[in-house]
């Protein structure tokens, strides 16, 4: 049998050969870190990335893999390569969330996701840059500078999870985490031409990552192909008795294959807030022959309009910040992470120090501005009235899935392909557009992915946004199989010559 | 001064000024695990070394709620007659210090798991009690050698916040309510009720107003009040501060105190300026805590005799007088002692007897000697032994005492001691008038002026064959011996 060359196969196909014995998980992590090693430098997708350490951390993992095998053991991603995004605790590894603060700093436990992960027999093989605290839309947030998107290392690779999509979208890795916010895995998914979901709030575990907005965060999985997205987001999803706002409901496996083959009977609607104003030309071109081919597929189409999206930005801004505010705060210094060495401080000035010298601009706008909403005589105003809206936007897009039929909902994952590096650092309204329409599903807690479409003109990925009532990550990942069958390939970026 | 003229001068006080005080009480639960996690909760334990990653608020970790912090905190709602909240709310207090492992602590804020409940004390006042929450306590700063530490091990413990009205009128009341509230705590077992173990902890709200005036005067607020000594000091001593305050023309001003036990005084912790704002708001990792009627009655179902219920009983069933049950169900633990000892002793020896011991005698050496609960130098069984023989005859009065002082120094018990001091009451009534004559006989002037009809001479010619017994003959049998050897001896005449 001719060597298979394990970074052309799907996940699935990954984990299938490595199960049967045909490939060895060693031989599978030894491609893999080559090509980490050769390509990760022109993305600057990984950190804090030592070779020889990730290699050494893997014998542990490589040797129950060979045991799993010799007991017949199934593991569901065996041998299969992933990234972590650096906001989610592996036991020993650096978390430092791309902040200078948290640099120093060890996981002292595996987050519940790790321990599945592991459990599945899944290679670790690197932690991905982000938006530092993943606050940010173009992961130029970074304290470990910005990630290049790899189809155009000009452009950024979107945010927060910048550093995942791109290590998906070049190969690095069939698989990584990210996690998602306000669009942290779609929006970066899209600009990268990946795909990524974001389940419904509760559906994945929070234990272990580090908390932004602990009512909108999520974690979910990256990928290049359905399959593998479902794959993955199997082995992430269930109860967990470490984190109270995880849902008891049991999961099962999502099976992608409809017994039709196509979408007929499905009801399809865009949002008519989101194809007005800010919505470039051409991703509304490709929404609409994204429609074209669903209508082709048997699948009715629907405008309905949601008038209170219109609130999701400040809303999401608001609620957001005012927990991030607060989830920040235990990074003061006094425990773990970086505390500053300026000396002579007395403990009010060791705090203030530390936080400034530690924290990068976006994150002391964003818990300033949460600190401000939560303050005496500014709560009523502010966090109480976005909370209070929140409730109507949540109940208006649940009524449009329960009282209008719908069964999911389309949009473009972002008004814009992925636009070039330091074109909107200086305007952070212009960035925060960038989230226009992903933010509406984590305030609603509803499942929601990104998969590839198209391409611009200049050759960057064009990603639509599905959507679906609470729980039916399933449904969205059917309806993406079925539509993915029917899209011409994306092919892979032309990683070497031309960028260099 | 002596403290009986502060005494006067205080009541002088009293009687143109009205205290308004309201206590807010910190209870330490003694679950097996914190608040949020599964960490333990015992004392004593090495620094650190009860922590894990939520109670050391590490990146990453969320908050898990101990159900039976939940079931304990119903407990104390229905012991004090409260209603419970069926969807209460955890928020956020968010301040920064070094043993506030996350910068925020949680606790109930604007929806308490409980409100209006009371508690009456024993002049019959009923104080209304606002609300109970349930919060994790912080952590614990040592400052030292240059250098301050931090122990977490307490950090996530479970706490109840109980939160009184402003409707105690006197440090006396402020001591008996707080003394009421730890009886409660213990009867129900959900906390040691410890104060200077800090298992209790106290801040009072104290403002005075003239006699006769209806609104509420400018409150101060007294921190870290860890004794209940001291939460009668310092409130006295606050009390005249505003008084001396309001009779020289200066108005009282809203500010938080610290109160320093070793002089007795208080200091200005911040003014209400300084005072922060802890930015509350509902904590997103942790839902609504649930609590339906049907977990209400389950709770219920556990719930054992509280303080007020026993002093009914102890009053209607063994006939003891209010003041004596009241007394006597004051500490659970005493109650226990005395209702172990009385089914030890019962029916030969009468509950008021038991009851009497218990508070003088028992009592007396329980507090002098500092002795703790459960009681094992002066066990149940061994005071059952002593009143039986009391009641039995075979001791006097007189001896019961001689043999409980013994029992309280020794630790040995009461059977052993009468056995080993030959200290048995002597009921042999030739025995007793071979002594009773030879008295008689060495004290014929003393029979003769008793003849003579001088009755005080009697007491003495007991006293002396009692004497020559060392205590140990039956006194009624020597009365009735020594009357009858003097009739025989002036018939002789
Ligand atoms: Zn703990």
């Amino acid at each position: 049998m001719a060597a298979i060359d394990p970074t052309t196969l799907k996940a699935s196909e990954l984990a299938a050969a490595v199960n049967r014995g045909e490939l060895r998980a060693g031989s599978v992590a030894d491609h893999y870190l080559n090509r980490v090693e050769t390509l990760h430098p022109l993305f600057n997708c990984h950190i804090h990335w030592d070779k020889a350490e990730v290699r050494n951390e893997l014998e542990k993992q490589i040797d129950a893999i060979e045991v799993a095998r010799y007991a017949k053991k199934y593991l569901p991603l065996a041998g299969v390569p992933i990234s972590i995004k650096d906001n989610i605790m592996v036991e020993g590894q650096i978390a430092a969330c791309a902040s200078r603060l948290l640099a120093p700093h060890r996981a002292a436990y595996d987050a519940t996701v790790i321990q599945k992960l592991k459990a599945a027999g899944a290679l670790l093989i690197g932690r991905t840059n982000m938006d530092e605290f993943a606050m940010g839309s173009s992961n130029e947030n970074s304290a470990f500078g910005p990630v290049h998107n790899p189809w155009n290392r000009r452009h950024v690779a979107g945010g927060s999870s910048g550093g995942s999509a791109a290590a998906v979208a070049g190969s690095l890795v069939p698989l990584a985490l990210g996690s998602d916010t306000g669009g942290s895995i779609r929006q970066p998914a899209s600009f990268c031409g990946v795909y990524g979901l974001k389940p419904t709030y509760g559906r994945v575990s929070r234990y272990g990552l580090v908390a932004f907005g602990s009512s909108l965060d999520q974690i979910g999985p990256l990928a290049r192909n359905v399959e593998d997205l479902a794959l993955l987001y199997d082995v992430l999803a269930g109860p967990d008795g470490r984190d109270s706002t995880a849902s008891q409901r049991v999961p099962l496996p999502t099976q992608l294959a409809l017994p039709s083959g196509n979408l007929k009977g499905l009801r399809v609607a865009t949002i008519r807030e989101f194809m007005g104003e800010g919505l470039d030309s051409e991703v509304r071109k490709s929404l609409e022959s994204a429609l074209e081919t669903m209508r082709q597929l048997g699948a009715e189409t629907v405008e309905v309009s949601l008038p209170h999206l219109a609130a999701s930005i400040p809303v999401y801004y608001i609620l957001a910040t005012a927990e991030a505010s607060s989830n920040l705060a235990r990074f003061d210094g006094v425990r773990y992470g970086a505390r500053s060495q300026k000396p002579g401080l007395n403990l009010k000035e060791m705090y203030l120090q530390t936080r400034s010298e530690g924290f990068g601009r976006e994150v002391k706008q964003r818990i300033m501005l949460g600190t401000y909403v939560l303050s005496a005589g500014y709560y009523d105003a502010y966090y109480n009235r976005a909370a209070r809206m929140r409730e109507v936007i949540k109940r208006e897009m649940e009524g449009v899935f329960e009282k209008e039929g719908v069964h999911v909902l389309v949009s473009p994952t972002a008004p814009t392909t992925a636009f070039e590096l330091g074109q909107k650092t200086q305007d952070s309204l212009s960035m925060y557009l960038s989230d226009v329409y992903t933010l509406a599903a984590n305030l609603a807690g509803i499942p929601a992915m990104s998969q590839p479409m198209g391409k611009d003109s200049k050759g960057l990925p064009i990603g639509l946004q599905l959507m679906g009532p609470s729980f039916a990550e399933e449904r969205l990942l059917q309806v993406a199989y079925q539509f993915e069958r029917h899209q011409p390939p994306m092919g892979v970026p032309d990683l070497i010559p031309s960028q260099l | 001064m002596s403290d009986h003229e502060n005494q006067e001068q205080f009541e002088g006080l009293l009687s143109r000024y009205e205290p308004v005080i309201g206590l807010e009480v910190h209870c330490q639960l003694k679950t097996e695990s914190k608040l949020f996690c599964s960490c333990k909760t015992q004392f004593g334990a090495l620094a650190n070394q009860n922590t894990c990653p939520v109670c050391l608020g590490l990146p990453g970790v969320l908050p898990f709620l101990n159900h039976q912090v939940v079931d304990y905190a119903i407990r104390m709602a229905i012991a004090i007659g409260a209603t419970v909240r069926e969807k209460s709310v955890f928020a956020r207090k968010q301040y920064f210090y070094p043993d506030l492992p996350k910068g925020y602590q949680i606790t109930q804020y604007d929806l308490p798991y409980c409100e209006n409940g009371h508690l009456a004390l024993n002049s019959g006042r009923v104080i209304p009690i606002e609300r109970i929450h349930m919060e994790e306590d912080a952590g614990k700063s040592i400052h030292g050698d240059n250098a301050s530490y931090v122990d977490l091990n307490r950090a996530g413990i479970p706490l109840l916040e109980i939160v009184s009205a402003p409707a105690l009128r006197s440090p006396l009341e402020a001591h008996e309510y707080l003394r009421k509230l730890r009886a409660i705590v213990r009867y129900l077992d959900i906390s040691d009720g410890n104060m200077e173990e800090g298992s209790i902890r106290c801040d009072a709200n104290v403002s005075i107003r003239r006699r006769g005036v209806k609104e509420l005067g400018v409150r101060t607020e007294i921190k870290n009040l860890n004794s209940f000594k001291n939460v009668e000091r310092a409130i006295t001593y606050e009390i005249i501060r505003q008084a001396d305050l309001l009779d020289s023309g200066t108005a009282v001003k809203q500010v938080t105190l610290l109160f320093d036990a070793a002089s007795g005084r208080t200091q200005v912790m911040r003014s209400k300026e300084d005072s922060p704002d802890y930015r509350y708001f509902p904590d997103p990792d942790l839902g609504l805590v649930q609590i339906d009627q049907a977990r209400l009655e389950a709770v219920r179902a556990t719930l054992t005799e509280l303080p007020v219920q026993k002093a009914k009983r102890f009053h209607e069933v063994f006939g003891l007088t209010d003041a004596d049950a009241l007394q006597l169900t004051d500490e659970k633990e005493l109650a226990l002692f005395f209702e172990d000892v009385l089914s030890r002793v019962s029916p030969i020896v009468p509950a008021k007897i038991v009851a009497n011991w218990i508070l003088t005698e028992y009592l007396r050496e329980h507090n002098n000697r500092q002795w703790t609960w459960p009681a094992t130098i002066v066990t149940p069984e061994s005071f059952a032994q002593l009143l039986r023989a009391l009641c039995e005859g075979t001791l006097s009065g007189k001896m019961a005492k001689m043999v409980f002082d013994e029992m309280a120094s020794t630790g040995a018990n009461a059977s052993e001691i009468i056995k080993l001091r030959g200290l048995l009451q002597i009921n042999d009534a030739d025995e007793i008038r071979a002594v009773v004559a030879q008295v008689v006989r060495e004290h014929a002037d003393q029979v003769a002026l008793y003849l003579t009809g001088k009755q005080k001479v009697f007491g003495f010619l007991v006293g002396q064959v009692l004497r020559l017994s060392q205590g140990r003959f039956n006194p009624g049998m020597v009365n009735d011996c020594l009357k009858e050897a003097i009739h025989e001896s002036s018939a002789k005449n």
